[in-house]
């Protein structure tokens, strides 16, 4: 039988969101105990890869109803204003707790005081910058802190499988493969934190790491609560070619032109005021629209692309403030951005939607939170503004991290016990994974399942949109699904990435499925979701957000329904920039 | 002093350069300037690859829980301009053997999971370009040195961990935690130059190279090692800590910085670009000059030599 390791809270991810919630929740108290369990090393998350900044009012003469309105405008209206609000208010104590905690914000000349860039969408330079490295330095300065604190445990590579629950629904753990040993464990606590990142690598061209897979989403799907908004799948403007890494938004920011084959600069027609920097919904549309109507090049793989120019810049600047973004040019498409324009095409970056949350970040699950990119707490609606992710990681990291320790101390206060795992739950999961995955027989290579999934994301569900396409989409990702990939050919325990990877998979499936379904229901253009056959956005009927709840072993498919939007005093407008 | 050291270590550094045979693969792992020349180099590998379309990788496989002994496989692994050694594992694993065991995640040289000895040397995989091995048809990959194997090419970092840990990685300062309620919020502050003197320690992704690489570790597994150490440093010279000697008393051990002899080879596999050996040098000038222990010493050598 199983072995149970017993914590007061359970965070499970360790990105930004996962270590500043296990930083917030370890200093209510220094006797909770806090695991935080995570399928990738600790410092490996993909929250590292985060390049260009994080939005903060800090200047004199910035102000918060200008970042409020911003982020409401560019997420097309769809964001839960209170939520756009309470983010903006909480990030200029972010950004300077960072600063005490170590983090090598780039600073300005004059006073060594913060230093603030360009980003897309904004009517202020509010990104806060760490050379083009922030999400790296963020992770850094997170983790180095959690090192103060011998309340917080870390669980490298354990790979989360299931949330167990009490009877009366409300969380009390996880079941768990320790990779090393290839062990099933179950993890009893109180609270738990889902900060699981999103899930871009269900597209094949991505700026996402490997690892960004929707376990953590589809953990909690499975267990039966809602995921909000999937339709709503950020391209960025520029991955380069070809493998999809990213050049940070921050280099439009300081200056770079996005260029077509004849040499224009052809934002100025689809936003003449920002030009390359609209909010990236706009810019990635104009790009698409470029290059559908022959105004593209073609990269040594055939890929239809565009260039951005930044030679203008200067190597000094260049080397100063995108150094990272240079070192990546030269050695991953041999091209030196200080010397000539590079090939780029927009590239799923990012995912509006995920685990349904309140403002809070609590689920509807008791005891149970999300935060990051894992929870869709409607703070970036149908499109996010760059600088605002990261930014929404360490708000609600320390929000849910607080709440949880709170929920926890009241729960001993009240002198309630931790409830007990309920066997069946435990033995059903066995059953899935062993039987169902591990033991599983059948004649096709999973790899390539994943690639014809990933594939047909890419080309079913991009930038623009058809009914026809997404509903071939959802009609293949469903064939493939139910074909014969459910086997593990390695039969070891140890450390089986084999393993791991089919289950992966499996969670891949099931949440393309519930991205196609909702962008098929969707019958309006809004923020990141483009329909071609209904251009524009339906403030009527579709001001709401989307939920998908699982239908259980025998479903036909996801139940969806629908949730409203909160709004505070920002009237929807007609977006232009 | 500070200044002399790097001076010194420039011209130390140089000097290995030329008789260095391994210099010109690792030298790739660095970043280069000299970007014209570069692309020049870049564009003749591009077309002597061409004619090569495939490769053969040849991995360390081990399982030590099943069985002790270790054995090499070889994969025949197709080629595109741009695969890197990542590539072409993953290309292995997912359509030759499904059961190898490797650790990946960004690909793009941020989060530190692939390092492993390629043809011998600890590099990145996804940071290495399968055409900077010219006229080399086989590439070797091998777990990373200095660490306890758990499978294949994943090595186990508890240990390298620890001594990171050790350092106490953190800004020390009462004021470090604010609160929510404090206003107005206010920044420590921080000239550019105080950001200049820790920054290029803080680009460490944790990725072991280094430790892979060091000599000492390979024979002292107490010794820190050199990502640990520069760790010390660049907590060490920020301006928000106030450690500063404490610091200083962590490393000054007989297990400690002492027993770096300067091979340099931390510095020459970081593929970040940091110079733990530079760190390792500055804060012995730091403890040299804080340790009462080595005042007295550096005193009575002082003397025999008037």
């Amino acid at each position: 039988m199983t072995d149970i390791i017993s914590y007061d809270i359970i965070i499970i991810g360790s990105g930004i969101a996962g270590l500043r919630a296990a930083i917030s929740a370890a200093s209510e108290d220094n006797k909770l105990k806090i695991a935080v369990i995570s399928k990738v090393q600790v410092m490996r998350s993909h929250s590292v890869s985060a390049e260009g900044g994080t939005a903060a009012v800090i200047q004199d003469d910035d102000n918060l109803e200008s970042h409020i309105y911003d982020t409401i405008k560019g997420s097309d209206y769809l964001a839960d204003q209170d939520v756009a609000e309470l983010l903006v208010k909480q990030m200029p104590f972010e950004i300077y707790q960072l600063e005490h905690w170590g983090m090598p914000w780039s600073r300005k000349k004059e006073d060594g005081r913060i230093a603030q860039r360009w980003f897309g969408g904004y009517s202020y330079p509010r990104a806060t910058y760490a050379q083009d490295r922030v999400g790296f330095f963020e992770m850094q300065t997170l983790y180095d802190t959690c090192l103060k604190y011998e309340n917080i445990d870390f669980f490298n590579e354990w790979f989360c499988t299931s949330i167990l629950t009490y009877y009366d629904n409300s969380f009390c753990g996880v079941t768990a493969i320790e990779m090393k040993t290839g062990e099933f464990i179950k993890f009893k606590a109180l609270a738990g934190i889902i900060c699981t990142g999103g899930a871009g690598r269900i597209y094949s061209f991505s700026t996402y790491a490997y690892s960004s897979t929707p376990d953590g989403l589809d953990m909690a799907y499975r267990a039966g609560l809602a995921l909000k908004d999937m339709e709503f799948v950020q391209f960025h403007p520029t991955g380069i070619l070809p493998s999809g890494i990213l050049i940070t938004e921050g280099a439009r920011g300081e200056g770079g032109y996005l260029i077509n084959n004849k040499g224009e600069r052809f934002m100025k027609k689809y936003a003449p005021n920002k030009l390359e920097l609209a909010s990236r919904d706009v810019v990635s549309r104009g790009m698409m629209k470029e290059i559908d109507e022959g105004r593209g090049f073609k990269s040594d793989g055939g890929v239809d692309c565009l260039k951005i120019d930044l030679t203008h810049l200067g190597i000094e600047k260049i080397q100063e403030r995108l150094g990272g973004i240079r070192e990546i040019g030269i050695k991953f498409s041999g091209v030196d951005i200080a010397e000539e324009p590079i090939q780029i095409r927009p590239v799923c970056h990012y995912m509006m939607g995920g685990i349904h949350t309140n403002i809070d970040g609590a689920t509807e699950m008791n005891g149970l939170w999300a935060a990051g990119e894992a929870a869709c707490n409607s703070v970036h609606g149908a499109n996010r503004l760059g600088a605002n992710s990261t930014g929404e990681c360490l708000v609600w990291g320390n929000i849910t991290g607080k709440l949880a320790a709170r929920y926890v101390l009241n729960r001993r206060n009240s002198g309630t016990s931790s409830p007990d795992i309920q066997q069946q739950q435990v033995i059903d999961e066995e059953k899935r994974i062993y039987d169902g995955i591990f033991r599983g027989r059948g004649q096709i290579n999973p790899y390539e399942a994943r690639m014809n999934l990933t594939d047909t994301m890419d080309s079913n569900a991009h930038v623009f949109r058809t009914e026809l396409g997404l509903a071939e989409g959802l009609k293949k990702v469903r064939e493939l699904m139910k074909s014969q990939w459910r086997h593990v050919d390695d039969t070891a325990r140890e450390y089986n990435t084999n393993f791991i990877n089919v289950m992966e998979l499996d969670s891949m499936f099931r949440i393309s499925e519930v991205i196609l379904l909702c962008a098929l229901n969707r019958h309006e253009s809004r923020g990141a979701h483009a329909m071609l056959e209904y251009p524009k956005r339906d403030d009527a009927n579709f001001m709401k957000h989307s939920l998908a709840y699982f239908g259980g072993p025998t479903r036909e498919g996801p139940k969806t329904d629908w949730f409203p939007v909160t709004f505070t005093h920002y009237k929807p407008e007609e977006r232009h920039y | 002093m500070a200044n002399y050291i790097i001076e010194k270590l420039k011209k130390l550094n140089k000097g290995k350069d030329k008789d260095d045979t391994e210099n010109e693969r690792v030298e790739n792992t660095s970043y280069s300037t000299s970007t014209s020349s570069n692309n020049v180099k870049k564009q003749k590998q591009y077309e002597e690859d061409k004619q090569r379309n495939k490769i053969i990788l040849k991995i360390f496989r081990v399982n030590f829980t099943s069985d002790k002994s270790h054995h090499y496989d070889k994969f025949e692994v197709p080629l595109q301009k741009s695969t890197t050694v990542l590539d072409a594992l993953i290309y292995a694993k997912s359509y030759l053997d499904n059961s190898i065991a490797i650790r990946y995640s960004c690909r793009m040289a941020s989060c530190g999971s692939c390092g492993m000895r390629i043809n011998g040397v600890p590099r990145l995989a996804c940071y290495t370009n399968v055409s900077e091995f010219k006229g080399n048809d086989t590439i070797t990959c091998e777990p990373l040195a200095n660490f306890p194997h758990i499978r294949d090419l994943v090595t186990d970092f508890s240990q390298f961990s620890d001594h990171h840990k050790q350092m106490k990685p953190y800004i020390h300062n009462e004021n470090a935690d604010i609160s929510t309620s404090q206003s107005p919020l206010s920044e420590f502050g921080q000239s550019p130059e105080d950001v200049d003197k820790y920054l290029q320690f803080s680009y460490c992704i944790k990725c072991g190279l280094c430790y892979s690489a060091c000599p000492t570790v390979a024979t002292d597994m107490k010794f820190p090692g050199p990502q640990a150490l520069a760790q010390a440093y660049r907590y060490y010279i920020d301006t928000r800590d106030v450690l500063s000697k404490d610091r200083l008393k962590i490393i000054d051990d007989r297990h400690g910085i002492w027993r770096c002899h300067f091979a340099g080879s931390c510095s020459k596999v970081c593929p970040k670009g940091v110079d733990p050996a530079l760190g390792i040098q500055l804060l012995r000038d730091q403890v040299f000059n804080l340790s009462k222990h080595e005042k007295k010493i550096a005193r009575e050598l002082g003397r025999k030599n008037k």
